[in-house]
């Protein structure tokens, strides 16, 4: 009724104006090119693929097994399968993909393809100054473009990192707990194999000599 | 007659004139807006500055204003079609010379005006609040409730049309 | 020395004009003060324009522009050179004129906003002795050239041919009619006790010191309630938050400057600002002792550095005031005007004049305080009884 709103209106725009100057949580601008906001680390913007080690070509997780291409829903990825094949993380041989391309301007983050990589092969990238003066390939990433480093990725998104290391490394020791089962068992079938040869040829001699072809050496 | 007299005279009379005879009834009112301005610099040149600023107050910031409300809100303003001068303009010019010779003979051959122009009086603004206060107070006292009564009759004539558009089922 | 200091440009132009034969020196006096007028306040306009977005930006947590300092050079200077490129922004941007515009008014509109604006520069005292006409009745001569401005914006509404320029034009006019009054009626309290429409001696009735305090005006009863009612009304003549209806973004785009670009929208803003500088200017003369020093011991700074600081002092309390309140209706503005601010301001002459004719002693302070506050409290209380701010009822369309 008297205007002492109004005073204290001004009081409130006076502590901004004056606050600005001395604490941080009264600016809350930064300058944006040269200072960055920090990113939260849901942040997503476009994919990118995940390769292990040094060697972006050797250690290239995806497989070309199509499945992100064929869920993408704006159909932005493009993949052609190699003929040859190289040996995976778990030391099997796959084939890989020959060209990867991924048109960001088509792009719309949905992240499906990143669901349903069987592979923790794409993964989303938080970069989102890409605008380029070249608009006719200038957006479309191939992929040695696309390919960053697993030491990127867990930098980038932490706790999705360490979960699909957790699942990279249960699946590798899986393997490799198949594989020495199978080789356990294979020890195992060679030994049986041999015993069983050696009775075999024990009993051979007491019945009529038979043209018998020799077992066939085990593989 | 200085040339500050001829400029200023002919800058009235042009407004003047523009106001009678301009198309578009805006710019006449802007016109008679110029000659307003052009009388306040001839009380201004006659050293009568309360006089003087008091016309660009009240006529260009007023009266001037409530021209161009009462243009705009009366009417849409276009130009008219026909020429603003009509058929018999030569002989009204005509007349008109006549009447303004015979009026000015009169007036300066009258007995009301001396033979010898007296000296100007002292204008300040003090004198003239004096002279409003003492010898003139009765004429400003009855000025002063004309305007209250034209004031009041304005808030009158709106308030009526305020209760005769109300509808009898809206809250107020 | 000081002293010397403070007539610097009083000196400087008599030095000047005594170069010339008698008959030349009224006119290059005079074209000496346009220049100093016209390059100095322009230049106020300037910083004014970036001080009020860095203010603003402040105000509202985030910086205002701070990039440009000197063109082409990499020297930021906290971004006060930005008008220099809105400057340039302005006059080189097209000059559109509607096709169905009325041509010579749509071009004299700025014009006519401009002259009588500068001219009222001229009855403004910026220090001793530097009013550039001292004229008798200073102070009607403001007002008069201030009431002009009005038929500019009419002009400026009218000429366009569009139908919300005009209701813009409409609504300016009769808010700076209505502000008008309380404006001129706060006014006439000081020429009241001081007894002349001469503003060098309104300032000079200032200029006495009792302990150590300047006998400002803004210092007494009368003179505080009217500098806040002068204030306000120099808020709403200059078309500023809260009362910019007319020219707010949000409302009418641009009100009666809308269909206005580049040079003309240039002059337009020029104007405005000017005429805020004017009223202001007015303001402190009247109210806040002109050049001179609020306290004794302070009188060696010269006194244009006084008048600018104080122009300063007010125009960032304009600005903080923009970034504070919020825009007032058009009927919330005429009722202010006219039930608020008239009858506070017809009292203030009351006690102005009880204030006049009683002793100098502690007495007159406390009637005329009692008075005053008194009728400011029932005129506020009086306006807030028509509000009965119930429980909030919604109608429905049937």
């Amino acid at each position: 009724m008297l205007g002492e709103q109004i005073i204290k209106g001004m009081a409130v725009t006076a502590r901004n104006f004056f606050g600005s100057y001395v604490s941080k949580d009264r600016l809350t601008t930064v300058q944006y090119p040269e200072e960055h906001l920090a990113q939260k680390e849901n942040t997503r913007q476009f994919p990118f693929l995940v390769y292990d080690g040094e060697d972006w070509e050797k250690g290239l997780r995806c497989v070309a097994c199509q499945i992100c291409e064929k869920e993408c829903p704006p159909k932005c990825i493009y993949i052609v399968k190699s003929r040859d094949k190289k040996p995976d993380y778990k030391g099997q041989p796959q084939i890989y993909p020959l060209t990867f391309d991924i048109d960001i301007s088509v792009c719309m983050s949905c992240q499906i393809c990143v669901e349903v990589c069987p592979f923790e092969s794409i993964k989303m990238d938080t970069k989102f100054e890409l605008s380029t003066a070249d608009r006719f390939g200038g957006l479309l990433l191939t992929k040695d473009q696309l390919a960053k480093p697993n030491s990127y990725y867990q930098q980038m998104h932490p706790h999705d990192a360490a979960e699909s290391d957790a699942v990279i490394a249960a699946e590798k020791a899986k393997a490799e707990a198949k594989a020495k089962a199978a080789a356990e068992a294979k020890v195992k079938a060679d030994a049986e194999a041999k015993a069983k040869a050696a009775a075999a040829a024990a009993t051979a001699p007491l019945a009529a000599p038979a043209p018998t072809t020799p077992p066939p050496a085990p593989k | 007659m200085s040339p500050f007299f001829i400029i200023t005279g002919i800058v009235t009379l042009l407004g003047a004139a523009f106001a009678m005879s301009l198309r578009n009834l805006v710019h006449c009112a802007l016109a008679m807006a110029v000659a307003f301005s052009g009388i306040a610099a001839l009380y201004l040149q006659l050293d009568a500055q309360f006089v003087g600023f008091a016309e660009i107050l009240v006529y260009v910031g007023a009266i001037a204003i409530l021209i161009v409300f009462a243009i705009l809100l009366t009417r849409s303003g276009e130009a008219p079609e026909k020429s603003v001068l009509t058929s018999g303009w030569m002989a009204g010019i005509a007349v008109s010379a006549m009447v303004f010779t015979m009026l000015g003979w009169a007036v300066l051959n009258s007995s009301a005006i001396p033979k010898e122009t007296p000296p100007a009086p002292v204008a300040t603004v003090k004198n003239v609040g004096d002279a409003l206060m003492t010898k003139f107070v009765l004429p400003l006292e009855i000025i002063g409730l004309v305007l209250t009564a034209a004031m009041i009759g304005a808030v009158i004539i709106a308030l009526k049309e305020e209760s005769k558009n109300e509808n009898p089922g809206r809250k107020s | 020395m000081f002293d010397k200091l403070d007539q610097i440009f009083v000196t400087a132009l008599h030095w000047l004009v005594s170069f010339l034969p008698e008959g030349l020196r009224p006119f290059v006096s005079a074209l000496i003060c346009i220049a100093f007028v016209m390059s100095v306040f322009p230049g106020v306009f300037a910083l004014t324009t970036v001080l009020e977005r860095k203010i603003l930006g402040r105000i509202q947590n985030r910086y205002g522009p701070n990039r440009v300092g000197i063109p082409f050079t990499k020297i930021r200077l906290c971004g006060f050179g930005q008008f220099i490129p809105d400057g340039i922004k302005s006059l080189t941007k097209e000059d559109i004129v509607p096709r169905a515009a009325d041509k010579v008014v749509h071009f004299l509109a700025p014009v006519v906003m401009l002259i009588p604006v500068l001219l009222s520069y001229s009855v403004l005292p910026f220090g001793k002795n530097m009013t550039i006409t001292d004229y008798d009745a200073g102070l009607l001569f403001f007002f008069a050239v201030g009431g002009a401005v009005e038929v500019s914006v009419f002009m400026a509404g009218w000429s366009s041919r569009n139908k919300y320029s005009l209701l813009g034009a409409m609504r300016a006019i009769a808010q700076m009619v209505s502000y008008e009054i309380p404006l001129i009626l706060s006014a006439v309290t000081v020429v009241m006790v001081v007894g002349s429409l001469n503003l060098s001696e309104i300032v000079q009735h200032q200029n006495n010191y009792t302990f150590g305090i300047a006998h400002w005006h803004v210092f007494t009863p009368w003179g505080l309630v009217g500098f806040v009612l002068f204030f306000i009304a120099s808020l709403a003549e200059s078309n500023r938050t809260p009362f910019d209806l007319p020219e707010a973004e949000s409302e009418i785009i641009a009100g009666y400057f809308t269909e206005y670009s580049g040079f003309k929208f240039a002059l337009f803003f020029l104007g405005e600002y000017l005429g805020m500088f004017a009223i202001i200017g007015l303001g402190i003369t009247l109210f806040l002792g002109g050049w001179t020093s609020p306290v004794s011991f302070l009188t060696w700074i010269p006194s244009y550095v006084w008048f600018l600081s104080k122009l300063m002092a007010i125009v960032f309390v304009f600005i903080w005031i923009r970034g504070t309140l919020p825009r007032l209706r058009m009927d919330q503005l005429m009722n202010f005007a006219w039930k608020f601010m008239l009858p506070l301001a017809l009292i203030n002459i009351l006690v102005a004049g009880i204030w006049h004719y009683m002793a100098a002693d502690w007495q007159r302070w406390l009637v005329c305080s009692a008075i005053i506050f008194g009728a400011y409290a029932i005129l506020g209380r009086g306006l807030m009884q028509n509000q009965n701010f119930g429980k909030r009822i919604y109608r429905y369309a049937e």
